[in-house]
C-alpha cells in the first residue's frame, strides 16, 4: 500500500522586514491510509504550524516552506490555485479548535454545509440540504432536522464542534486535519467528541492528524504519536509504546510531569526551564539546556534520526541504533 | 527554594534585559522610522516657520499693490508671487501658518482635555455615569462634523474665537468615545482587577494602571484630529465664519483666490498645497506614533 | 440527609502555624465561610434594555475553608467557580449571601471592610498575560500593592525584588522587563509573587496554572506548594484539571450549574464519589492507556445553559439515574461544615423517595 501522506525534511521560515524564524526544522513523516497520527507538543513547539504547512494553509507572503510535501501522490507544494482549491475540501479537510471561526456567524448551519457541498459536487442545493442532513445524523446531532435551520451561535460548544466535523465531512476527505478539537470544551463534552471522531474514523476509513498538546487525548485517539519540541519531531512510535517506554528524555519528562494521580505528599517531577526562543535555539540538540541527561557532544550538533525497533524513532544521542534509520 | 531558582533563571532564553524603560522604547522606534521622522521634520518646520513668521517674511502681509497683482513666482523678488490684491504670497501664508495652525490644534488641545477625560470616566465608572455622558455625546454625533462646526460658529456670530469653540464642541465627542472605548477595554482587563484586588484606592489605580494604557490610543486620534481641525477651520474661513478678511489664513487665502485659478493657478494653489502638506504630515507621524507606541509587535 | 454519617472533624493540616497575630479565631475557627452565595447577572434585550431573564452563575453556595488547607474547587463552564472567586475577592458584590472571614463578617456593620479583606485575600487569574499591566514592568506591578497600602518606593520595590527570587525569577533579570518579554509561565510567577506582596493569608488561584504548558504547569504547583508550606497559606484552587485539583487539594467541591453537588476530602471524593455528576466527570477523563481507551461517553449533551437552569435537581438531564422526582424537587446538600463527605443527590437520601436511594 502507498503511503498516504509523506512528508521529507519539512521546513517553515516566517519571514518579516527584520528578522527570519524558523518554526519546522526538518520534518519528516509518513502516514498509511486509515492512520491516526497525534502531533504532540507544547505551545510553540511547531505542530501546528506542521500541520497547516500540510493543507499550505500559511501566509503566502510571510512564510516559506521547504522540503517535499507529498499527499494521495501529489506534491503539494507545487501545486497552483486550482489544485489547492480541489485538494482542500477534497482530499483534505481541517477542523479547528475553535468551531464559531469556521461558520459564517449569519448564515443558518445547515445552508452553510449545503453550499459546501452543492459547489465541490455540483449538484442542487436541495440535495446539499440532504446530504448535510445525513451529515448530522452521521456526527450524532440530536434532532438534526432542527438544528440544520440553527444559526452558529444557537448550538452548544459540543454541538458546534459536531456541525464543524459534518462540515469537514461534507466532501469525504482521505485526510482529516484536527487542530485541538477538543481543548475549549468542557470534560464531559470533550470525551463524547473524542470517541465521536474515533468512530468516524473507523467508519470512514480516512487518515487523521490530530495536533493536541494533552498526553490523555492522545492515549484515547492516537495510532501513532510524533513528539515535537522546538520545531522538531524529537520521537515517534505507536502511542502503546511512546507513552510506556518513551525514548527522549523529553518525552519521559512531559509524561512525569503531567498530573495524573500522583501521591499528593510529593512534589510533581518536572521538566527544568523554558522552551527555547525559536529566534535562538542552541547549537545541538534544542532540549539539552534542559535535559537531565545531557552529555558534552549534545551541544555540538543536532542529534540525528536513529531508529531502535522498526516503527520507531527518535532522535537523541543516548538512544542506540541498532537499525538504519526508516527516514532521516 | 533556590533550585527552583536555578532552573528557571540559568537557561533563560531571552536575549540580555533591555533596560529601555516604555517610552525609551518608542523614542529607539522613532529614530529607526525615516518616514515618520522626514514627515515629523516637515511638520516641525511648518509649525516654526509659523512662529517665526514676523522674522522670516519678506514683506508686509496686509501691504497691497494694484501694479502687482496675481503675479508669478519670482516676481520683484516675491518668490511665492503675489495674491489678487498685489500682497506678497510668501509672507501671507507665513504669517496664515500662524491663525491656521492655531485653529487646528487649541481646539483639539482643549477637546482632548474635556472630552477625553470625561470618556476615561466614562469607561471606568461604567453604568449610569457612563449611559449619561455617552448619551449626551451621541446627540452630537448625530450630525456631520462639518455641519456642526458652520452651525455653532454661525449661531455665535463668526470670529477666531467662536470658531475655535465650534470646533472644541465638534472634536469632544470623537475624542469621548475613543478614550471611552479604550478605558472600557482596559477597564475590563485583569490586571484592573488584580490592582483593585490588591485593596488599593480606585484614584491610584486609575493613575497606574489605566491612564498609562489609555493615553496612546487616545494622544494619537487626538494627533490625528490636527489636520481635520486646520481643514475644518479653513472650511469656516473659506464660508466667512471664522478669520476675517484681511486677516491672513490659509482656508480665507484659498477661497478669495478661487476666482484666480484661471490667471495664476500656481498661485491660487498655494494655499491648498500648505493645508496638504500639514495634514499629510501630521497623518505620516501620527501613525508612526501608532507604529512605535505599540509595544508587543 | 448523610449528615448523621459525617465522620469525625479531622484535626487542621499541618502547615497552618498558630502565631499569625492576625489570627483572631484559634485553629478551628474556619479561615473562610461562605453560606448562601448568590449572584445572578441580567440579560437585557428587547427595545428598552429592560431585563429579561437572569443568569444565574452562582445560586446558594456554601462551603467553608479551614486554616492551613486547600480547598479545590472543579466544574465544568458556566458553573459558577470562577464567580466565587471574584465574589470572595469582592470584586462583584453577591446578591445574597454571607461571607466571614476569620471570624468577622465581610462588608458588613462592624465587621471586616473589603480593602481590609483584600489584604487578608489575594487572587492569581487564569491568563498570565492580561492579568499584569503592559505598560509596567513587573517589578512595578508586584510593588504596587505594598506602595498603595504606603509602603515607600524603594522599600516597595527591594520587597518586589525579594518575591520576585521567591516565585524562582531572577530580579536583576526579570525585574525590569514588561510582561510581553516574559514566557507564560515566567508571567504566571510574577502574577503569584505580586498576589503575595500584601502578605495574604488566603491565595485564591482561579485557573491559575490552567493556560500554562504541562511542563512548566508541574513548576509552578510545585511552587505553590512550597510557598504555602513556608508561608503558612490557605489556598482556594479553581480549576477544570481533575487531575491537578486532586494533587494540590485536600477538600475538593464540585460545582454544577450554579450550585454545589458534591464536597468532601479529596481522596474520598476522587475514589468514591457519591453524586452521579462527580462519577460522570471522573470517569470523562482520558484513559491516559491505549489498550484502555473509553469506550462510552458517561454521559450525553452540553452542561445546560444556566440561564434557564432545569428544575429540580439540576442534573437530572444528562442523569442516568435520573427520576421524575428529581425534576420536581431539589435535593439539599446538607451542613458541611464539619467537613464531611457530602453530595447532593436524592440518591444520597434515604427518606427522599428515589428507588436507588441508599439507606446508610
Amino acid at each position: 500500500m502507498q503511503p498516504l501522506v509523506e512528508v521529507e525534511d519539512l521546513s517553515v521560515d516566517f519571514v518579516t522586514r527584520e528578522s527570519r524564524v524558523r518554526a519546522v526544522n526538518g520534518v519528516s513523516f509518513s502516514m498509511m491510509p486509515g492512520e491516526v497520527m497525534c502531533m504532540l507538543g507544547e505551545s510553540g513547539s511547531g505542530k501546528s504550524v506542521t500541520m497547516r504547512a500540510l493543507m499550505r494553509l500559511l501566509p503566502p507572503k510571510r512564510s516559506e516552506i521547504g522540503g517535499r510535501i507529498r499527499i494521495a501522490g501529489q506534491d503539494v507544494l507545487a501545486m497552483d490555485d486550482r489544485a489547492l482549491r480541489r485538494m482542500r475540501g477534497g482530499v483534505v479537510s481541517m477542523i479547528f479548535q475553535e468551531p464559531m471561526t469556521a461558520f459564517d456567524p449569519v448564515v443558518r448551519v445547515g445552508d452553510q454545509i449545503a453550499e459546501v457541498v452543492a459547489q465541490h459536487r455540483g449538484v442542487s442545493r436541495r440535495e446539499g440540504l440532504r446530504r448535510a442532513l445525513e451529515l448530522f445524523d452521521l456526527v450524532r446531532i440530536p434532532s438534526a432536522e432542527r438544528r440544520l435551520q440553527a444559526y452558529p451561535h444557537e448550538l452548544s460548544g459540543g454541538l458546534r464542534q459536531r456541525a464543524m466535523i459534518a462540515l469537514a465531512l461534507s466532501c469525504e476527505p482521505k485526510l482529516l486535519l484536527a487542530d485541538e478539537p477538543t481543548t475549549a470544551l468542557d470534560a464531559t463534552v470533550q470525551i463524547q467528541v473524542l470517541i465521536l471522531l474515533r468512530s468516524l474514523q473507523r467508519e470512514l476509513g480516512m487518515s487523521v492528524v490530530f495536533v493536541t498538546h494533552d498526553l490523555g487525548v492522545a492515549a484515547e485517539i492516537a495510532d501513532r504519536v510524533a513528539i515535537m519540541y522546538a520545531g522538531r519531531i524529537v520521537e515517534t512510535g505507536s502511542v502503546r509504546e511512546v507513552l510506556r517506554s518513551p525514548l527522549h528524555p523529553y518525552t519521559s519528562g512531559l509524561l512525569g510531569s503531567t498530573v495524573h494521580d500522583q501521591p499528593r505528599d510529593r512534589a510533581l517531577e518536572t521538566i527544568p526551564g523554558a522552551p527555547p526562543d525559536m529566534r535562538a535555539l542552541p547549537p545541538g540538540c534544542s532540549f539539552a539546556p534542559r535535559c537531565p541527561q545531557a552529555l558534552g557532544e549534545c551541544a555540538s550538533g543536532p542529534p540525528p534520526a536513529v531508529s531502535p525497533a522498526p516503527g520507531r524513532v527518535a532522535r537523541c544521542l543516548r538512544v542506540a541504533a541498532p537499525q538504519q534509520p526508516e527516514y532521516a | 527554594m533556590s533550585t527552583t531558582i536555578d532552573k528557571v533563571a540559568t537557561p533563560a532564553p531571552m536575549a540580555a534585559p533591555r533596560q529601555r524603560g516604555y517610552w525609551g522604547t518608542v523614542g529607539y522606534r522613532l529614530r529607526h522610522d525615516p518616514v515618520t521622522l522626514c514627515f515629523g521634520a516637515l511638520l516641525l518646520a511648518i509649525i516654526l516657520s509659523a512662529v517665526f513668521a514676523p522674522w522670516l517674511a519678506p514683506f508686509d502681509p496686509y501691504r497691497e499693490s494694484i501694479i502687482r497683482r496675481l503675479k508669478a513666482p519670482g516676481y520683484m523678488g516675491h518668490m511665492l508671487g503675489t495674491d489678487e490684491l498685489g500682497r506678497d504670497m510668501l509672507s501671507r501664508l507665513l504669517h496664515g501658518g500662524r491663525l491656521t495652525l492655531t485653529m487646528g490644534m487649541v481646539p483639539v488641545l482643549l477637546a482632548t482635555l474635556i472630552g477625553g477625560g470625561l470618556g476615561v470616566v466614562a469607561g471606568f465608572l461604567g453604568g449610569v455615569a457612563n449611559a449619561a455622558i455617552m448619551r449626551v455625546m451621541d446627540v452630537f454625533y448625530a450630525f456631520p462634523s462639518v455641519l456642526l462646526a458652520v452651525a455653532i460658529s454661525g449661531a455665535m456670530g463668526g470670529g477666531v474665537l467662536n470658531g475655535m469653540i465650534a470646533l472644541t464642541l465638534v472634536f469632544i465627542p470623537p475624542l469621548c468615545r475613543v478614550a471611552e472605548t479604550a478605558t472600557t477595554q482596559v477597564r475590563n482587563l485583569d490586571f484592573v482587577d488584580a490592582a483593585r484586588a490588591t485593596g488599593a484606592p480606585l484614584r491610584l489605580v486609575l493613575w497606574h494602571h489605566v491612564l498609562g494604557n489609555v493615553l496612546g490610543p487616545i494622544l494619537i486620534y487626538a494627533s490625528s484630529l490636527i489636520s481635520v481641525g486646520i481643514i475644518l477651520a479653513s472650511g469656516l474661513s473659506f464660508l466667512g465664519l471664522g478669520v476675517k478678511p484681511p486677516e491672513p489664513d490659509w482656508g480665507l487665502m484659498l477661497n478669495a483666490l478661487r476666482q484666480a485659478i484661471y490667471v495664476s493657478p500656481l498661485v491660487a494653489a498655494m494655499p491648498g498645497i500648505a493645508i496638504f502638506l500639514t495634514s499629510v504630515s501630521l497623518n505620516m507621524v501620527s501613525d508612526g506614533l501608532r507604529a512605535a507606541m505599540d509595544v508587543r509587535s | 440527609m448523610s449528615m448523621s454519617a459525617s465522620p469525625a472533624i479531622p484535626p487542621p493540616p499541618l502547615p497552618w502555624r498558630d502565631n499569625d497575630p492576625r489570627d483572631r479565631g484559634g485553629p478551628q475557627q474556619p479561615l473562610l465561610i461562605v453560606r448562601g452565595f448568590k449572584k445572578h447577572f441580567p440579560i437585557r434585550g428587547g427595545l428598552l434594555g429592560r431585563t429579561v431573564a437572569h443568569v444565574r452563575a452562582v445560586d446558594g453556595v456554601s462551603f467553608h475553608v479551614r486554616k492551613g488547607e486547600t480547598l479545590g474547587i472543579v466544574g465544568e463552564s458556566g458553573c459558577g467557580k470562577s464567580t466565587v472567586a471574584r465574589l470572595l475577592m469582592r470584586l462583584m458584590q453577591p446578591d445574597a449571601g454571607e461571607q466571614i472571614f476569620d471570624g468577622d463578617s465581610v462588608g458588613s456593620e462592624g465587621g471586616l471592610s473589603v480593602a481590609e479583606l483584600r489584604r487578608q485575600a489575594q487572587m492569581v487569574f487564569q491568563d498570565s498575560a492580561s492579568s499584569l499591566n503592559p505598560r509596567m514592568p513587573v517589578q512595578g506591578s508586584v510593588a504596587f500593592g505594598p506602595m498603595a497600602f504606603g509602603m515607600p518606593k524603594a522599600e516597595a520595590m527591594a520587597l518586589a525584588r525579594e518575591l520576585l527570587t521567591k516565585v524562582g525569577l531572577n530580579p536583576a533579570l526579570f525585574g525590569g522587563r514588561y510582561p510581553h518579554e516574559l514566557s507564560g509561565g515566567q508571567k504566571q510567577r510574577v502574577n503569584i509573587a505580586r498576589a503575595l506582596a500584601l502578605k495574604p493569608r488566603m491565595v485564591i488561584l482561579d485557573e491559575a496554572v490552567s493556560a500554562l504548558d504541562k511542563s512548566v504547569e508541574a513548576q509552578v504547583l510545585n511552587l505553590l506548594q512550597t510557598l504555602k508550606r513556608e508561608l503558612s497559606l490557605t489556598y482556594v484552587f479553581i480549576s477544570h484539571d481533575l487531575g491537578v485539583v486532586r494533587w494540590i487539594s485536600d477538600r475538593v467541591m464540585v460545582m454544577y450549574l450554579g450550585e454545589v453537588v458534591e464536597i468532601g476530602p479529596a481522596d474520598q471524593l476522587y475514589n468514591a464519589p457519591k453524586h452521579p455528576y462527580t462519577r460522570a466527570l471522573l470517569a470523562s477523563r482520558p484513559a491516559m492507556d491505549p489498550d484502555h481507551r473509553r469506550e462510552e461517553a458517561p454521559v450525553s449533551g452540553d452542561p445546560p445553559n444556566p440561564v434557564n437552569p432545569p428544575s429540580g435537581c439540576r442534573f437530572h438531564t444528562r442523569c442516568p439515574f435520573a427520576e421524575p422526582l428529581c425534576a420536581s424537587r431539589a435535593p439539599s446538600l446538607g451542613d458541611s461544615e464539619g467537613g464531611a463527605h457530602l453530595a447532593a443527590c436524592h440518591m444520597q437520601d434515604p427518606d427522599s423517595g428515589h428507588s436507588q436511594a441508599r439507606l446508610q
